[in-house]
Order: structure tokens, then sequence, then C-alpha cells
């Protein structure tokens, strides 16, 4: 009878592993789904600045954006996450990586090998980016200088530090979809709604989280808790930026300036160096996006 | 009798200026520098835009409004003011209180360097918003959390 009972267990616990191997498999893209694209390597510096890659991947306490050595630590309710070198170096950094390897890291958030990445490099955001932007983001990243850094890997208890149990984590909360532009906004607020949703990831901050860390998509950017801390992030919905034009909102995301002459801070002040190298006309459609969000309350 | 009454008036305004500041706690202060700092950004960047003609001599003092506020301002964080009276500062200035005086400085020399070499023209306001509002920027960062909104 015992042996029966253990037996049943150990069955049991066998096909349950095999679920969850089954369940978190990785399912890259293979490089003959790339569309024939021949790379535009400005257009990937600019998507370099509109997806704020330096804010977090740039060497700290040094100015130079194009230092991608990483080494940042983005403090989490999960943990702390240590960011990757994301320089052409061959060894520490991605210059081993193609196309295809960026592209599956940005929109399924799988590493070359399978590995799954840790959602706090923002993939839910950039799997809305257009595939033809990454190939063009990754031909700029060969061009920036190879740093060569030894960044410490993320400390994590458990069972957060299980990558392999991020496939459950991607299963709920990657759904794979591009950019949808909506047909009854106008062509502004679509490129605005283009770079908040995707490359910007503005909702991942601005955005509530779940017990899990899955955004509420359907409280999207009405503000959330600090995720690294202290004080809160606010809502830039229409309700939130109530007493902001649209114009104050391209001037701040511009100079860093509020309406009344505040300078923003926190990890805001490293997105204004990004949102500051857009155009005139970017920051204008991300203003013209964000004055359009329905009022919720 | 009237030039008379508006010396008395203005001892009078500024003695309870200087009644209040004195009275005030370091966390009132801070805010009424920033405050200050907030008003001199604005002269410049609403030149800057075109919504206020420029006008060098405005320009110049917003500027020096800034230098005056750089000016001791880390000795209004003392121990024992982390918290209360809606505080925005972050704990990090008690944490590392030379590198927030290092953002200050950065600030002070941003406006002694405008001070030294006056704006002239309009090219000028929009140079000194640049470099001014870099160090504003580059401290905020760091040392100032938002509480809400």
């Amino acid at each position: 009878m015992l042996i029966r009972i253990i037996s049943g267990l150990v069955v049991l616990a066998l096909i349950g592993a095999g679920a969850f191997w089954l369940l978190t498999m990785p399912t890259p893209l293979a490089a003959t789904d790339l569309p024939d694209h021949e790379p535009d390597v400005a257009n990937g510096e600019y998507m370099f600045y509109a997806g704020g890659c330096a804010s977090c991947h740039a060497t700290p306490d040094q100015d130079d954006p194009l230092q991608l050595g990483g080494g940042l630590a983005l403090p989490s309710p999960f943990g702390t996450f240590r960011v990757p070198n994301i320089s052409p170096d061959p060894d520490s950094g991605i210059g081993g990586w193609s196309a295809i390897d960026l592209v599956n890291a940005m929109t399924r958030g799988i590493a070359p090998g399978g590995t799954h990445l840790y959602p706090s490099f923002p993939y839910t955001s950039y799997q809305r980016i257009k595939v033809e932007d990454i190939i063009d983001l990754k031909a700029f990243l060969d061009t920036v200088p190879a740093v060569a850094s030894d960044v410490p890997g993320h400390e994590l208890p458990f069972p957060f530090n299980i990558r392999r149990g991020l496939g459950l984590w991607q299963l709920l909360f990657l759904d794979g979809e591009p950019f949808t532009p909506d047909p009854d906004a106008t062509d502004q607020i679509n490129r605005g709604a283009y770079l908040v949703t995707g490359p910007g990831h503005c909702g991942e901050c601005h955005t509530p989280r779940n017990v899990l860390g899955g955004l509420e998509r359907d409280r999207w950017l009405e503000g959330a808790p600090n995720p690294e801390g202290e004080g809160t992030v606010p809502d830039i919905t229409a309700a939130g930026l109530a007493n902001w034009s649209a114009s104050d909102i391209a001037y701040a995301l511009e100079s860093g300036f509020t309406p009344d002459f505040d300078s923003l801070g926190g990890s805001m002040a490293r997105v204004v160096r990004n949102t500051s190298q857009l155009t005139a006309d970017d920051r204008d459609a991300i203003a013209a996006y964000l004055k359009s969000l329905p009022d919720a309350r | 009798m009237k030039r008379l009454l508006f010396v008395g008036t203005t001892v009078a305004v500024l003695a309870t200026g200087a009644v209040a500041w004195a009275a005030m706690d370091p966390i009132a202060k801070r805010q009424m520098v920033m405050k200050n700092n907030g008003a001199a950004v604005g002269t410049l960047a609403k030149m800057a835009k075109g919504e206020m003609p420029f006008d060098a001599g405005a320009a110049n003092l917003a500027v020096r409004v800034l230098y005056n506020g750089s000016a001791g301002f880390t000795s209004l964080f003392p121990e024992g003011t982390q918290t209360g009276g809606d505080t925005e500062a972050s704990p990090k200035i008690w944490e590392d209180m030379a590198g927030f005086q290092a953002k200050d400085d950065a600030l002070a020399e941003a406006a002694a360097g405008i001070i030294a070499n006056p704006i002239s023209d309009l090219d000028g306001v929009k140079a000194a918003l640049g470099t001014i509002g870099q160090t504003c920027q580059g401290c905020h960062e760091t040392y100032r959390q938002k509480n809400n909104g």
C-alpha cells in the first residue's frame, strides 16, 4: 500500500515537472522569421534614445550614454536586479548577438540559448516595437564602443532566482502582440501611442502592477508606487495631467521642467536625457497621446 | 508724508519677512529656496519659449537668484529634518551629504560662470537654461523623491 502511495506521488511529481518543463519552454523566433530589411543605423540610433536603453545600461557614475557596460543596481519588490552589459564587447556584452537574438530578447524575453530574461528588462513593452526598428537598433548597437565589465548576478531570493519559472510569468504577461494603431485616432496620437507603449516603455513605471509583477493594463498609466523605493510615480493620463497642456508635457520631455518650473527628478531625470534627443514632433505626439487617454475617474 | 509711509511700509514688510524667515524651520526654508529657484528658472524658460520678451536684466537677475539659492543650501538639511512638512528630500541626502553638496556646487558653478559672462541675447538665455537645467536634474535625479503627483 505504502509503495503504491509513494509511486503515485512520484508519478504526480513527474507529471508536474513535465508540465512545468513544457509550459516554461522558450519559443524563440528563427532568423528566417525576420523580414527582409536593410538596417538603418541612423534610425537605430533614434530608437536607442526612444527606447531609453542608456537609462539602465550605461555604466553608472559617468556621463557618456554610449558606454554600455551595465552594472546599475535596480531594486524591486522581488530583489535587486543588476543591469547587463549591452556594449558590443564579445565577452561581457552582446557583440556575439545577431539581429534575431536582439529581437527574441526584446519581444520574447529570451536570450540566445533559450535563457529566460527577467522582466526588469521591459520586454512586455518592447514586444510592441516594430521588428524593423529592432534590427536597426542592433545595427546601431554594433557601432558603439565595446566595454569590458564584470557585472555581478541578480540578487534574488527563491523562487525568483529560478529563471525557468519565468516561462510561466511570460505565459501570463507576455502576449507577443505587435503595436496596433487605433483606426479612430489621428496619425499623431498613434505615433505617440507607439512611442509610449513600445520603445518608451512608460507603462513599466507609470502603470500599477499586480502581486505577480504583471502590469494592470486596465489601469494604464494611472500612476503607481515607485518600484525602486519610496514615493510614487505619477498618473500621466489626461486626468493626472489635467493641469498640463500638451505643450507643457512636450516641454518637460525636452527640458525636464514642469509647468511650475520644478525639475523632474528620480529616474524621470534619466528619461528626459533620452526624450530630449527625440524630434519636437515626436515629443508633441507623446503629449497628444497622453492627453487623449480617457479619464478613468 | 507719502514717501515716509512708503519707506515705513517697506521696512515693515522686510522686517516681517526677516522674522518669518528666522522663525521658519529648515524644511520650510529649503522649500522656499526651491520655490525661488523655480521662479528664476521660469523667467529664463518663458523667455526661451518666447512667452516673455527677452530682457537681459531680468535674465541675469534670475541667474543671480539661482546662485544665491545654492549658497548654504545644504545647511538647510540638518539631521532630524529627514521627514515632516511634506519634505520631498530623499534619505540619500543624509547617506551621502558630500555627494549632495557636490550637486549644489554644480549649480553654484554653473550660475557663477554665467554671472562672470552675463547673458546678452536670447541664445544666451537658452544656453544658460540648458546649463542650469542639467544641474537641477542632476541633483533631483538622486536626492529628491516625489511623494505624490
